[in-house]
C-alpha cells in the first residue's frame, strides 16, 4: 500500500518483477557476465544517486531482501514475478519459474507467479505449458522473443509453433501473456525492434491479453497504433518508470502519448525489479504532474484517478484481484 | 594530433548514430585514430553497451569507412569494434566489404541493411522538421505560411529561440539529400515523400512528427544514460569542480 502525503491509501500492483540469479558461480560464459553488466548499467544510469546497490547484491539477492523492497520498504501490495530463462548464460538459468517460485510460494497472497515457454522446443514447448498449469496454477506467461537458442536468435509471435502454444494457453485459461518488447539484449537483426507480430497474435487470440512489456520501446509509434486497433493489446510501464527520474520531461511525453493512444485502462506500472526499486517509482509517479503545455496538447491528464489504475486497478483486473479482499487481507 | 587525424576525425563528424541522428564524435563512440604512413587509417571505436543491435554497429561501421575513404591520401579504412557481441563479424564484414546478411552468414540473405538506412533517413527528416516548424510556429508564423515557405524564403528566415540556428541548419542538410525538387523556389516544407503539407490539419501533422520523435529518443535517452554509467565506472572519481585529467 501506498499512503499519499494526504494520507489516502492506494492499492499497488508490481506488474514486473524478477528473482534472479546473476552471480559469477552461475555464469555460463561470457554473455552472462554481459547480460548482467548492462542490466547494471540501466540501474545505475537510471536510478537516483541514493537508490544505486552495489555490483555484488545487484547480481544475487536473497528472497528477504526482496520481500522487504517490494512489501515492507516499499509500497508493493502484489507482485507479478516473471521468468526469464537464459539457460545459454546461466547455468541454472537467470531467472527460472522455479527458481521464482521459492520466493511466491512462500507468500502465496502477495506473488503472482508466471511461467513461459519457448515454441521452437516444438512439442516439448506444449508439454511444458502443462506442466505449468499443474504444478504452479499459472494464468500468465512471459515470453522473450529475442532469446537465443542453438543457431536461432529469436522467434516471432505470429510463428505456427507459437500459435499451437497460444492454443493451449486458452484452453487452460492462461490468458495473460506478457511480451518482452524493448531495448535490445539479446538481438542480432532487424527482428528484434519489431512488434508487428503482437498485432497478429492478437487478432487471431483475441481471447487472449497482450501485455507488451517496455510499450515496445523503442518502437512506441507502432506499439500505440497497434494498441489502439486491438483492444486486447495493453502496456507494461516497466522501463519507463525510471525515465521519471533522469528525463521528466521526456517521461511526460511519453506518458501522454500512451494515455492519448493506448488508454488509462490498459497501461500497468511496473519496477522491473530489482533493476528498479518500487518505493522511489511510485513515490515519485504518485507526485508526477504532466505540464501544461503537454497536457492542452495531447488532451489527457494524468490524475489521481488515472494513476491509481495504473498502479493497481488495471493489473487488479487483468490476474482477477479482488480488490477489496485483498485489501482486506493484506493492509491488516 | 597530426593534421591527418584532424582529417580522419572531421570526416566522422560527419557519421550520425542512426537512431539518435547525432554525429558519433559527439557521443564519445570514437575512442582513437591511428593513421599508418601507406595512408591506412584504424578507427577504434566503442557502443554504450555490449548488445547494442548488431545491424546498427554494422551501418556505422560501414558510414565510418566511406566517410574516411573519401580523404584522398587514404588507401585503406578498418573500423576497428571493440566490446561488442558481434566486434568480430563487424570488423571482418566492413573491412572486407560485405553486405550485413553476408556477414552474419545467414543463409540466403542479402540484406544491405538498405531498407533500415531508409527508414532511419525518414525518421530523422521527421525530428529535424518538426523541431524546426515549432521553432517556427513559437515566433509567429501561421501553419499556411509554413505550408507555402520556399526554400529560398527559409535561407532568409532566421530560427529564433534556443539552438533555432542550428534546427535550421540540420533540417537544411537533411532537406537536401530527401531527393525531389530543391531549387529555391521548391517547398521548404513537404512530407517525407516530397508532398505539400496541409495547413488544414497542421496539428496532427505535427502531433504525428511528435511521436515519432518521442519513440526515437527513447533509446537516445538510455544510450545516454549508459554512456555516462559507463564512464562513472571506468573513471576514479575526482573531486566536484576539479580539472579533469589531462588527455
Amino acid at each position: 500500500m501506498y499512503r499519499t502525503s494526504d494520507g489516502e491509501e492506494i492499492f499497488v500492483v508490481d506488474g514486473h518483477t524478477h528473482f534472479w540469479d546473476a552471480a559469477p558461480a552461475n555464469q555460463r560464459n561470457v554473455h552472462g557476465k554481459q547480460f548482467i553488466d548492462c542490466f547494471y548499467a540501466y540501474h545505475s544510469a537510471l536510478s537516483p544517486e541514493q537508490e544505486v546497490w552495489p555490483k555484488e547484491k545487484f547480481e544475487k539477492y536473497d528472497a528477504e531482501t526482496m520481500y522487504n523492497d517490494l512489501f515492507v520498504d516499499g509500497p508493493d501490495d502484489m507482485a507479478i514475478i516473471q521468468p526469464t530463462y537464459l539457460k545459454e548464460f546461466y547455468i541454472d538459468g537467470f531467472n527460472t519459474t522455479e527458481q521464482n517460485a521459492v520466493i511466491a510460494q512462500a507468500h502465496p497472497d502477495r506473488f503472482i507467479l508466471n511461467g513461459s515457454f519457448d515454441p521452437r522446443e516444438g512439442t516439448a514447448a506444449l508439454e511444458r505449458i502443462h506442466a505449468l498449469k499443474e504444478t504452479y496454477d499459472i494464468r500468465g506467461v512471459k515470453l522473450y522473443t529475442a532469446e537465443w537458442r542453438g543457431a536461432s536468435r529469436g522467434w516471432r509471435l505470429n510463428d505456427t509453433e507459437a500459435y499451437r502454444c497460444f492454443e493451449l494457453c486458452e484452453q487452460l485459461g492462461i490468458t495473460n501473456v506478457h511480451v518482452h518488447k524493448g531495448p535490445t539484449i539479446t538481438p542480432l537483426a532487424k527482428d528484434a525492434f519489431d512488434c508487428h507480430d503482437v498485432d497478429y497474435a492478437a487478432t487471431d487470440f483475441p481471447n487472449l491479453t497482450f501485455i507488451v512489456e517496455h510499450v515496445g520501446l523503442p518502437r512506441l509509434d507502432d506499439f500505440c497504433w497497434i494498441a489502439v486497433q486491438e483492444a486486447n493489446v495493453w502496456g507494461g510501464l516497466a522501463v519507463v518508470m525510471p525515465f521519471m527520474h533522469a528525463r521528466p520531461r521526456y517521461f511526460a511525453e511519453v506518458m501522454a502519448e500512451l494515455l492519448f493512444w493506448v488508454g488509462e485502462d490498459k497501461l500497468t506500472f511496473a519496477s522491473d525489479y530489482a533493476i528498479w526499486t518500487p518505493k522511489w517509482l511510485v513515490e515519485r509517479f504518485w507526485d508526477f504532474e504532466l505540464p501544461d503545455d503537454i497536457r492542452q496538447e495531447r488532451g489527457v491528464d494524468l490524475t489521481p484517478e488515472v494513476k491509481k489504475k495504473i498502479l493497481g486497478l488495471n493489473a487488479a483486473a487483468l490476474y482477477d484481484i479482488d480488490v477489496d479482499a485483498a485489501k482486506a487481507k493484506l493492509w491488516n | 594530433m597530426s593534421a591527418r587525424e584532424d582529417e580522419v576525425l572531421a570526416r566522422l563528424a560527419g557519421v550520425t548514430d542512426p537512431e539518435l541522428d547525432e554525429p558519433v564524435t559527439d557521443l564519445g563512440f570514437v575512442e582513437g585514430v591511428t593513421v599508418e604512413e601507406d595512408g591506412a587509417v584504424c578507427v577504434d571505436f566503442r557502443l554504450p553497451t555490449f548488445w547494442c543491435a548488431a545491424n546498427f554497429a554494422y551501418m556505422m561501421a560501414e558510414d565510418m569507412r566511406d566517410a574516411v575513404s573519401a580523404l584522398p591520401w587514404v588507401t585503406r579504412v578498418v573500423p576497428r569494434l571493440t566490446d561488442h557481441m558481434c566486434a568480430e563479424q563487424v570488423n571482418r564484414g566492413v573491412a572486407a566489404g560485405l553486405a550485413f546478411g553476408a556477414a552474419f552468414g545467414e543463409a540466403g540473405s542479402d540484406d544491405d541493411l538498405a531498407d533500415l538506412r531508409a527508414t532511419f533517413r525518414r525518421k530523422a527528416f521527421q525530428g529535424r522538421q518538426e523541431a524546426l516548424l515549432r521553432a517556427l510556429l513559437a515566433q509567429g508564423l501561421a501553419p499556411a505560411a509554413l505550408a507555402a515557405m520556399t526554400l529560398a524564403v527559409l535561407e532568409r528566415t532566421a530560427a529564433a529561440g534556443e539552438g533555432g540556428a542550428a534546427k535550421k541548419r540540420r533540417y537544411r542538410e537533411i532537406r537536401a539529400r530527401l531527393g525531389g525538387p530543391a531549387g529555391p523556389e521548391a517547398l521548404a516544407f513537404v512530407t517525407p515523400e516530397g508532398g505539400p503539407l496541409d495547413p488544414s490539419v497542421f496539428d496532427d501533422y505535427l502531433r504525428a512528427l511528435a511521436s515519432v520523435r518521442i519513440a526515437m529518443e527513447f533509446n537516445g535517452a538510455l544510450c545516454r544514460g549508459l554512456l555516462e554509467a559507463r564512464e562513472r565506472a571506468a573513471r576514479p572519481s575526482r573531486p566536484e569542480g576539479a580539472a579533469p585529467p589531462p588527455a
